[in-house]
């Protein structure tokens, strides 16, 4: 069995143990509460994100009206946004049925100010391919869930169980011909962060 | 790319240096890269304390590397992931063929994995029927250009638009002498989103692996990786037995370094977390050794291993920017490579530790603090010895140590010289001195220090 193999051959080559580091001192240094919208929207906008910082779903709604043609595919995890599909009531269709979506509204309880990141869980994407297949993507975040760094995201995350989770920090992108960076790789062609004021 | 391998670093290199302009793009995008690379590292005061920190972690993991593969394999298989173990590359293929073969699968849609480079999955597979196809874009465009890529971060980096344009007009019907990078990515873009829709089974890599939770995390900037598997019945994850970290705060560490040192983005664009296969599918992780448990068993490489594949050492190395990522002939090119590469056959690897000027860069941007140029010289010293060094630099260097022995052969070799720079330039400065390549020969002075030395001495007198 290679797995047996494996193992052994580890263990007899791996050396004297190295303690794991403390982890405290970085989470200390960069717990900075300054300002984190204002570090969020500049570091987002930098990465290709649109950031608004809004009222309520109702200035949401507003924006969206604008964007986005009536007709269109629109997909929402907020069941308060009333008007567009709610994701929780299509759980049982089959993920590439949403090929087809032009737009995914989902919440995110935790945004990340050094990198723009918004983490998301399976329970808040309803379906796992939700906020990769659609065309463009918008989070919904309150600004008391931004901290500032990925120390304090994890703290916060903790050992949370979930099945899937995503850090999303922008629209896809790849600037893999000659270094030129193309917004809309695989995945939404643009990312819009509501944070609510 | 056999007959590649035949060849060693410096004669690739040699080929690559033929086109000059494209040699001098090559080392300026890359520093370019760099640069970005530096920019976000200045930003963060704590980088320093960053890099010690992950440095430490993967001395833990190296130092526990076999506990922590068990509690990964209990906590995976907990959370209904089926686990395989496959001893080198060979065996890799096998079970991943399997598994395909099992399920009567015959297409599969592959994002970026630099093991199954590694082990040469995309050849194996296509022997047995099986058609792959990288999502990856610049993987994409290496694939249908029937190239490995050069660069473990950027695929396709020693590729101009133009050609790019030229292989998607044959393979993907884009209009010819079309070379904008946004309407070529958005003709793959069509292209891949209809390939990931129609897959039924997906492979991707790993970039870290929690002993503690049992998740994978893979990062990627296109969501290419995410398309592939979500779409998919079968997700084949494939990675190799040093990507595990103990706990799943550790990412918060490791996930600030790695963007940072590869691209200079503060983050990928998706960090995505594989605990549990979604309803309905099958989420399968190929742990693989392939070599690893012997680097681990040699002290002075070891630290090999805690490689987080950010690719900062090639953007950084003048030599990896000067000569191109296919001159060192294997999966993982630049520094980094070259340290790795020997541990799976040293003789075929011979030249590779010597393609460095062992300035020492590659271990200063290192976000992990391996001691890459310092490993280098111990490999030189290692191949010497175990007789694998190449047969022109060993007599070169039996030359040189015979006269250094001598101070009266070093004086009369050194007058030599000196003549011959002056009288016979046309003896040193041929197509038969390897040295001479890309170089001018000094002007030779007059007399040599040592002459010039005790005539001074005589006039003071």
């Amino acid at each position: 069995m290679s797995r047996e193999k494996i193992l052994a051959a580890v263990k007899k080559n791996q050396f004297t143990h190295a303690p794991l580091p403390d982890l405290e001192i970085l989470s200390t240094l960069t717990a900075t509460g300054d300002n984190l919208v204002q570090q969020y929207t500049s570091v987002a906008s930098a990465g290709g994100s649109f950031v608004y910082e809004v009222k309520d779903l109702e200035a949401i709604k507003t924006i969206l009206h604008k964007e986005f043609k009536p007709g269109v595919k629109i997909i929402s995890g907020i069941q308060e946004l009333g008007e567009y599909t709610y994701a929780g009531n299509v759980l049982e269709e089959s993920s590439h049925s949403f090929a087809d979506a032009e737009l995914t509204i989902l919440q995110s309880n935790l945004g990340v100010a050094e990198n723009g990141a918004l983490w998301l869980t399976e329970s808040q994407m309803n379906i796992r391919v939700l906020p990769f297949i659609s065309q463009h993507l918008a989070v919904v975040i309150s600004k008391d869930a931004l901290v500032p760094t990925m120390a304090q995201a994890y703290a916060q995350i903790g050992n949370a169980d979930y099945g899937y989770g995503a850090f999303i920090s922008g629209p896809s992108k790849t600037a893999d011909i000659e270094q030129s960076l193309v917004i809309g790789a695989h995945g939404p062609r643009s990312l819009s962060v509501f944070i609510l004021t | 790319m056999s007959n590649v391998a035949a060849k060693s670093h410096s004669e690739l290199a040699g080929i690559f240096n033929q086109d000059e302009p494209r040699v001098d793009w090559h080392d300026e995008t890359l520093w370019w890269v760099r640069q970005k690379r530096d920019i976000q590292a200045h930003k963060l005061p704590e980088w320093e304390l960053l890099r010690e920190t992950a440095s430490q972690i993967k001395n833990n993991v190296l130092s526990n590397l076999s506990e922590y593969l068990e509690q990964f394999e209990a906590n995976a298989i907990n959370n209904g992931i089926i686990v395989h173990w496959a001893a080198d590359a060979e065996e890799h293929n096998q079970i991943v063929h399997r598994l395909l073969q099992e399920r009567g699968i015959n297409r599969m849609v592959k994002s970026k994995s630099m093991l199954t480079e590694e082990c040469h999955l995309n050849e194996y597979l296509k022997e047995q029927g099986i058609d792959v196809i990288d999502s990856d874009l610049g993987e994409r465009i290496v694939q249908l250009a029937g190239e490995p890529p050069s660069h473990i971060v950027l695929p396709c980096i020693h590729k101009k638009k133009e050609e790019i344009g030229d292989i998607f007009h044959e393979h993907l019907g884009s209009a010819k002498g079309e070379s904008d990078p946004k309407i070529l990515t958005e003709t793959a873009r069509q292209h891949l989103r209809e390939v990931f829709l129609t897959r039924r089974a997906a492979l991707t890599g790993v970039n870290f692996a929690i002993a503690e939770t049992g998740e994978f995390v893979i990062c990627t900037n296109e969501g290419n990786a995410d398309m592939g598997a979500h779409l998919a019945e079968i997700h084949i994850a494939s990675m190799g037995i040093e990507k595990i970290i103990p706990e799943r705060k550790h990412l918060g560490v490791f996930l600030r370094l790695l963007t940072r040192s590869a691209t200079g983005q503060p983050i990928t664009t998706y960090s995505s977390h594989f605990k549990r296969p979604q309803q309905g599918t099958e989420i399968h992780i190929v742990i693989v050794d392939n070599g690893r448990s012997i680097q681990l068993g040699r002290e002075d490489f070891r630290n090999s291993l805690k490689c987080i594949r950010c690719g900062a050492c090639m953007n950084t190395c003048p030599v990896y920017r000067k000569s191109g990522g296919h001159s060192y002939h294997t999966a993982v090119a630049g520094p980094i490579g070259s340290i790795l590469a020997p541990n799976l056959d040293m003789k075929k690897y011979a030249d590779l530790p010597f393609a460095s000027t062992l300035c020492g860069s590659c271990s200063n941007v290192c976000p992990v603090k391996i001691d890459i140029h310092d490993q280098l010289y111990k490999w030189r010293q290692v191949i010497v010895k175990e007789g694998y060094s190449p047969k022109a630099k060993t007599m070169a260097m039996k030359a040189m140590a015979f006269t250094l022995s001598s101070p009266a052969l070093y004086r009369s070799g050194g007058k030599v010289g000196r003549l011959v720079f002056k009288y016979a330039p046309f003896a040193v400065n041929n197509g038969l001195n390897p040295w001479y390549k890309h170089r001018e020969m000094p002007k030779a002075p007059e007399e040599s220090f040592g002459e010039w030395y005790s005539k001074r001495k005589e006039g003071k007198q």
